[in-house]
């Protein structure tokens, strides 16, 4: 072996450990943040973090309760304004449209699903804030119902499209008409895919501060009704992490603990319905 | 319902020779009128959303012009709005972050794609997956309880002991700043780098990997030779998707970069960006001048990240369809 070649033949070796190493740091923070959280949070998740609100300053305990009924509430607007709008929308773009219209829809959408969050937070502000003159409730679910469209829209449609085109054809020679073939044969064969997408959007905005921060607002109390501001978990983490107080900052990290578990098992789960038994071949 | 099989022309792509009568009586029509309607309300959000930007933004854009972009000077209280230093801000972070992920990002795709079992491959596919989905708000806490600590005690004073003759690391080190910012923006879009320069080095036909180790050139000098040129410009679309990523980011830089709008050559130094000064001064903007000059702001942010995810998007469809139509690696 001259010299050359075992130079050569190190630095491929050297490389290609580099680039291991690389892998193992990216997964590695996923293990540190998880690791990290459950040390800092699992020792401030008690019972009373889900049922009390939140203490006056300078006490300590109190939990958050108002912020998870917050987060539900706006989470469940956000899956009445997103889930419709994605899901017909996705049913239009691969069923029923011809070329010059769903190119402009999509793109329509993947420009709206590059938006930054706190874009999105300004236009529901602009839109609903300043009409109602308050920030409420309805206004963050509305922000986060518009991150959720793109999502569900986008990847909706590409699990409908997968649906072999013969499934179809089959529907449509027994005589079934159009609409009929997609609600009972497309739409069935592709629900595990729109299932996923759907869960998968849920997941992507329920982390969502950016957009909350100037719509819902955030509020210490129980939030009187869908037009009065709201507390959510992302926003509590947010607010409770840069202020000075120690007790605080252990509930920071409770919630964030209560958060990040919700999204990542969500995540998880939607992969698992995705991948056993699909009735479809996965693009 | 197919003997009304008139002349009548057909109505959609599949539909074929049914009349546009039937269709109607089946409920087709319907169906279609109703999807169209949910598939036009994305549209129109879309345009309102640029739309109201725009609007909204109308006194700062008259009166301060381009001149809004070239002066420093953000004060609420003689309404005098500069946004220079937010915008230096955010393209420094920015730039940080991609110099820190794109290096990072890309060796562990190579790891992913090209050495890795398809087991092994797929696992840590499934991780990064994860990762990707941790909200900033988290990523925020983290640099605020741990990366502000370390950068404060160990990173900052070392980096200014060995390269303090460099302008970039002088000052105090005060933990928060662009440095900070930077790192935990590296730390965020390394996933989407990663995943989409995994999906198209895949891509690439296996032929061209086997042809340059048939010609005697060693596994490093394939991957680094013939399959990432081959692959580049898909990784550039990953990168650029990247860079909106990090440019829209707001939750974890306004925890960490130190929220105070200076332009410094020091990375210790604490800065603004343009989305962390919007989610900070809101709520608290009083007058139209500077709610609007905020919302500019948002414009401006909008534009950058529509320009980029564009580019990004073209790049990536250029490579995977020149990669198709062979086997995959």
């Amino acid at each position: 072996m001259s010299t050359r070649l075992r130079w050569r033949k190190f630095v491929s070796h050297f490389m290609l450990t580099m680039t291991g190493l690389c892998a193992l740091v990216a997964v590695a923070v996923l293990f540190f943040i998880l690791g990290y959280l459950v040390y800092h949070g699992g020792t401030s998740v008690s019972w009373n973090f889900f049922t009390k609100l939140p203490a006056p300053v300078g006490e300590v305990g109190g939990g958050m309760a108002n912020a998870i009924v917050g987060s539900a509430k706006l989470l469940l607007l956000a899956c009445l304004l997103g889930v419709p709008i994605g899901f017909f929308g996705a049913i239009y773009l691969a069923e029923f449209s011809g070329g010059t219209i769903a190119f402009v829809v999509r793109y329509a959408a993947d420009l709206l699903n590059g938006v930054p969050s706190i874009v999105i937070g300004i236009f529901a502000y602009s839109l609903v804030v300043l009409p109602f003159k308050h920030f409420s409730t309805l206004a963050g679910g509305f922000a986060l119902g518009l991150m959720m469209i793109p999502i569900t829209l986008r990847s909706t449609e590409e699990f409908l499209r997968a649906v072999p085109r013969a499934l179809r054809e089959g529907a449509m020679a027994l005589g079934a008409s159009q609409w009929k073939t997609i609600a009972s044969v497309v739409i069935p064969a592709a629900y595990r895919g729109i299932l996923t997408a759907i869960l998968l959007a849920f997941a992507r905005v329920a982390g969502e501060t950016a957009p909350l921060l100037f719509t819902a607002l955030g509020n210490r109390f129980w939030s009187p009704g869908w037009t009065q501001p709201t507390a959510s978990l992302p926003v509590m983490i947010f607010t409770y992490a840069i202020a000075p107080y120690d007790d605080w900052h252990r509930q920071a990290w409770a919630a964030g603990l209560v958060l990040l578990s919700l999204i990542l098992i969500i995540n998880i789960v939607a992969r698992v319905i995705l991948s056993r038994g699909v009735a479809v071949p996965r693009t | 319902m197919a003997t009304t099989t008139t002349t009548v022309p057909s109505a959609g792509p599949i539909a074929g020779s049914r009349s546009f009568i039937s269709r109607l009586r089946d409920g087709d029509e319907i169906a279609r009128l109703v999807t169209f309607i949910f598939a036009g309300t994305v549209v129109l959000i879309t345009l309102l959303l640029v739309y109201e930007l725009w609007r909204e933004s109308y006194l700062p854009r008259h009166k301060f012009g381009f001149g809004f972009f070239v002066t420093s000077v953000w004060d609420p209280i003689f309404d005098k709005f500069g946004a220079l230093p937010f915008i230096y801000g955010t393209v420094v972070t920015a730039g940080l972050a991609l110099l820190i992920a794109v290096p990072l990002g890309i060796g562990a795709a190579i790891f992913l794609a090209e050495l890795a079992p398809a087991r092994v491959s797929d696992t840590l596919q499934f991780f990064i997956d994860l990762l990707a989905a941790v909200p900033s708000v988290i990523y925020g806490l983290l640099g605020v309880f741990v990366v502000i600590p370390l950068m404060r005690q160990y990173v900052q004073p070392g980096l200014k002991n060995s390269l303090g003759f460099l302008p970039f690391f002088q000052g105090p080190a005060y933990g928060v700043g662009f440095l900070t910012a930077g790192i935990v923006l590296a730390i965020m879009v390394i996933p989407y780098i990663i995943s989409v320069s995994r999906e198209v080095l895949i891509s690439v036909p296996r032929d061209q990997r086997e042809a340059a180790l048939a010609l005697g050139s060693t596994r490093w000098e394939s991957t680094w030779k013939v399959v990432l040129p081959f692959a580049r410009t898909g990784i550039m679309g990953s990168i650029f998707l990247a860079l909106a990523r990090a440019l829209g980011e707001t939750m974890a830089v306004t925890m960490v970069i130190g929220n105070t709008p200076t332009i410094s050559a020091s990375l210790f130094s604490p800065g603004y960006s343009i989305a962390a000064v919007i989610a900070n001064e809101f709520t608290e903007a009083t007058g139209d001048l500077y709610l609007q000059s905020l919302i500019e702001l948002g414009l401006v942010l909008f534009l950058l990240t529509f320009l980029l995810n564009g580019l990004a998007r073209l790049l990536i469809v250029v490579t995977s369809q020149r990669g198709s139509g062979m086997g995959q690696a």
